[in-house]
């Protein structure tokens, strides 16, 4: 399915150092991450491990403590319509749409910064006024095309059931002709089949030339999906390659199903539970008093 | 032809038989139609006896033969009622009455009748001095108005019960007055469309004028009871929702209707007073339909706004030539216009800039703080706490009226034989403006700034992640709204012809106050066009017209307005968007869950 081994990726965004202070708590410690054009990055760990600070560090939302976000070359001023005008679009972890506006309108909303018909224009109406309003109309209706929500243009965005949200979200991104597509979690309650409509959704994307960078706790979703990930844990980035790579890693495994506990019974006991079982036994009593000391 | 066909056919809509809906008092439908009729008959005759014996009550209810004031609403209450009442038993011509709900639009107006003939009864009472000064025509119309009521609570609802199991009294009573929603109408011919737009428009126009017209405060309370009731009666009937269909259809026949209605007006009225009064709404219409676009379209509550329909005015008043003016200069009215807009203009970014910062309830209290400095300081600018400019408290008086290419706006003129009188004059000055505001408010609404607007009113956050400058376009936004605001106030300061500070309070018992327009714009419906002008036109008149409660107002407009956030959240003109957002239940907008049925699972686990 993947086909960017032979492109020559030019980098679209490159954050170095990104730290971000909440007071004394440090949510993200200087996390460097790179997106090549026409690629799937995926950034996993576990829940509270800053990825969605990241995130909101990358789009301009929050004003990182230090380090730089820069997209293809131009370092981003932390404003997020700025950001978004510069060609970095997001989704958000608990779908943010304009509840009480059309399918259709939420998508035009995401055409603001790729039009720039004022207020006067809108007064006086001209010529100009209404060709930029058709052009836009006709691009967002391609796109509600593109996720799938041609027929329900008209639909009131709150009525639409969760997994058409979650598209519409997207198609509302694409609408401000991204480079990159940042998406948080786009699968968050979604069943199955939905999710593999939304992986397929995502290879469209790429395959239109978008990189897109994605925030997601469904590893299989992940493995799937990204060429490359980055694993986030407490702040800090502990490991960034291929997804087979980082689904071997033992720190990976560690920050998400803990640390064996010294002496615990190592893969190849584990196999032989049955006969390990009374030792097992043994070991748990220790491993609780170890819990307590801490 | 029996009475149980027309009452199956007429309830065929909702595809249920009528046994479901228990009515309140258990009748045979063809006894409590009859009953109803009997009882309508009966209170309309009444109307044409004398009520009392005495001209001291206003309206001379003492003629026999000829209904007179309170009687001729009841008179028309009960005309109506027979109306819809024969329409349910099927008569031909009279089924276009009722396409939506039959039985609840005889109830609510029986009950309706019975509202204006009882206040009549007990105004008469109360103001003569017992129930002793009532002649027989008042009881055999009260009496009549009670049997229709109790025959009307005897017919069946409109709708069965959603559930099937029957609800108690209460729940019976309110399940009887919903109505189902009116089948689609047939496709007539545009013109004959168009026609009836305008007859809708006529009807308006002169229901309202007429309310305006009222010479008594008794008068006018009977006119709201019948007005309110008849209206929701049209509404259950699902007439107002086939009109507003073809008023959806030609949108540009209903403006140009609705305008011509609006410049009917002055010719309508004889009394200059009640031509005043319909300048002074349209003043605070305007001004309301600016506040619409701030709180309605960007969602920034500003609890301080009629602070620039006072710059606006100010500004004119300066530039007005008036002797009292500080400035002394007399511009022409094109550049007083652009004088008061382009201050309340500057007025409107030089507080926006720093108060929109904030977000929510902390805008609305720096607002409030802001309407209240714009008043201290007019009040201050008096030569004595600081610089002459605006004459302290008293104000700039003696303002001159408008001269536009010679035509002077303060004298009467002729037009088409009928004389055009001051209040008229600036009364179609001010429709001019409505129209220009109006044209304003949806052409930005329906725009790209529009849409950023409601966007940031709708999701902050994610309307700034859309590359949204949301603070440059709130302060558009308050900037557009003052200077509407402004706009109209230039008008305002030669209609009142002097300008004071105390006119521009938050709260107050004359209508263009912050509190007051405001409470028009969500009495109304927030951001729509016909909602504050309707919100306005209610809150202006209701004062003006019951000046005995002038001490009680504010306290019956909080009681008001609580009742409607209780019952009619959206306002009472609702757009489709608030409509959905407000009634969950009955919906014609919810999807048809095509293609993905096991959604409804992962919707559920998304709430959890």
């Amino acid at each position: 399915m993947t086909t960017t081994t032979t492109t020559t990726t030019t980098t679209v965004l490159d954050a170095t150092g990104v730290t971000m202070q909440f007071g004394g708590l440090t949510a993200v410690r200087s996390v460097d991450l790179t997106v090549g054009s026409g690629e799937i990055v995926g950034l996993i760990g576990p829940n509270g491990a800053g990825k969605t600070t990241f995130f909101n560090c990358l789009t301009g939302l929050y004003v990182p403590t230090t380090g730089t976000v820069s997209y293809k070359g131009t370092v981003l001023p932390p404003k997020p319509h700025l950001v978004t005008q510069a060609g970095i679009a997001r989704t958000f972890q608990n779908i943010r749409l304009f509840a009480n506006m059309t399918v259709l309108e939420n998508v035009l909303v995401g055409r603001h910064t790729r039009t720039n018909e004022g207020l006067w224009s809108a007064l006086l109406r001209l010529p100009s006024f209404k060709k930029a309003e058709e052009a836009s109309r006709e691009r967002a209706m391609e796109l509600l095309e593109f996720a799938g929500l041609a027929a329900k243009a008209d639909h009131l965005a709150r009525n639409l059931p969760y997994g058409e949200q979650r598209k519409l979200e997207i198609a509302r991104a694409l609408a401000s002709e991204p480079g990159l597509l940042l998406l948080d979690e786009p699968t968050a309650g979604m069943n199955p089949q939905e999710t593999r409509a939304a992986e397929d959704l995502i290879f469209a994307i790429r395959d239109k030339g978008i990189a897109v960078l994605v925030i997601e706790h469904d590893i299989r979703f992940i493995m799937n999906l990204c060429d490359r990930v980055a694993v986030l844990v407490q702040g800090e980035k502990i490991v960034e390659g291929p997804a087979e790579v980082v689904q071997a890693d033992e720190r990976v495994i560690a920050a998400y199903l803990g640390t064996p506990f010294e002496g615990a019974p190592g893969a190849e006991e584990a196999a032989e539970v049955e006969a390990a079982e009374e030792a097992a036994e043994a070991a748990e009593a220790p491993s609780t008093t170890e819990g307590d000391e801490k | 032809m029996t009475t149980n066909i027309p009452t199956q056919k007429n309830t065929d809509i909702t595809k249920s038989p009528t046994t479901q809906a228990t009515p309140l008092i258990p009748l045979p439908p063809a006894a409590a139609r009859l009953i109803t009729i009997a009882g309508t008959a009966v209170a309309l005759a009444g109307t044409f006896l004398a009520w009392t014996w005495t001209k001291d009550f206003p309206g001379n209810l003492t003629v026999t033969g000829y209904p007179g004031g309170l009687q001729v609403l009841t008179l028309v209450g009960t005309i109506l009622t027979l109306l819809f009442a024969l329409s349910g038993y099927g008569i031909k011509g009279l089924g276009w009455l009722t396409p939506g709900g039959t039985n609840s639009p005889v109830l609510v107006l029986t009950l309706g009748v019975l509202g204006t003939t009882g206040y009549a009864i007990g105004a008469i009472a109360q103001e003569l001095g017992g129930l002793v000064n009532l002649e027989p025509g008042a009881w055999v119309s009260g009496i009549g108005a009670l049997i229709a009521v109790t025959g009307a609570l005897g017919l069946p609802a409109d709708r069965p019960h959603d559930d099937g199991d029957t609800p108690n009294a209460w729940g019976r009573l309110r399940h009887a007055l919903t109505a189902p929603e009116p089948g689609r109408t047939k496709d007539l011919p545009s013109w004959a469309e168009i026609l009836i737009i305008a007859a809708g428009f006529g009807a308006g126009l002169y229901v309202f004028a007429y309310g305006i017209g009222t010479e008594y405060s008794e008068l006018f309370v009977g006119f709201l009871i019948i007005a309110a009731f008849g209206f929701t009666a049209l509404n259950r009937a699902g007439l107002l929702k086939q009109l507003s269909a073809l008023t959806a259809k030609h949108r540009t026949v209903t403006l140009a209707a609705a305008f011509a209605a609006a410049i009917c007006f002055p010719f309508t009225q004889t009394n200059d007073q009640f031509a005043l009064i319909g300048a002074n709404i349209l003043i605070f219409a305007t001004v309301a339909l600016g506040l619409n676009v701030v709180v309605g379209l960007a969602g920034l509550l500003d609890l301080g706004y009629v602070a620039f329909l006072g710059v606006g005015a100010y500004a004119a008043a300066l530039v007005s030539g008036s002797p009292q003016s500080t400035i002394g200069v007399h511009f022409p009215f094109w550049a007083a216009v652009i004088t008061g807009a382009l201050a309340s203009l500057i007025f409107g970014v030089v507080i926006g800039a720093p108060t929109l910062r904030l977000r929510g309830d902390y805008l609305a209290i720096v607002t409030l703080g802001f309407g209240e400095i714009f008043r201290i300081t007019m009040n201050n600018l008096n030569g004595n706490s600081g610089p002459d400019v605006t004459n302290g408290s008293t104000g700039i008086p003696n303002i001159p009226d408008l001269e536009i290419f010679g035509f002077n706006l303060g004298v009467p003129h002729n037009v088409l034989g009928h004389e055009l009188t001051r209040p008229g004059n600036y009364y179609l000055l001010m429709l001019l403006f409505t129209a220009v505001i109006v044209t304003v408010f949806r052409r930005s609404a329906d725009s790209r700034i529009g849409r950023a607007w409601v966007a940031i009113r709708e999701d902050e956050t994610a309307a700034t992640a859309m590359g949204i400058n949301g603070f440059r376009l709130k302060l558009l936004a308050f900037a557009l709204g003052a200077s509407l605001a402004g706009l109209a106030g230039t008008v305002q300061a030669h209609v009142s012809y002097s300008v004071t500070p105390e006119q521009y309070q938050f709260a107050g018992s004359v209508p263009p106050n912050s509190a007051f327009l405001l409470a028009a714009v969500i009495l109304g419906g927030m951001g729509t066009i016909s909602g504050p002008l309707v919100g306005a036109a209610l809150l202006y008149l209701i004062p003006a017209k019951l000046q005995f409660m002038a001490e009680y107002q504010l306290l019956l407009f909080g009681i008001a307005l609580m009742l409607l956030m209780r019952f009619r959240p959206e306002g009472l003109v609702a757009d489709r968007r608030k409509q959905l957002e407000f009634h969950e239940t009955g919906q014609l907008d919810v999807p048809d869950d095509k293609g993905l049925p096991e959604t409804a699972t992962g919707v559920a686990k998304a709430g959890a």
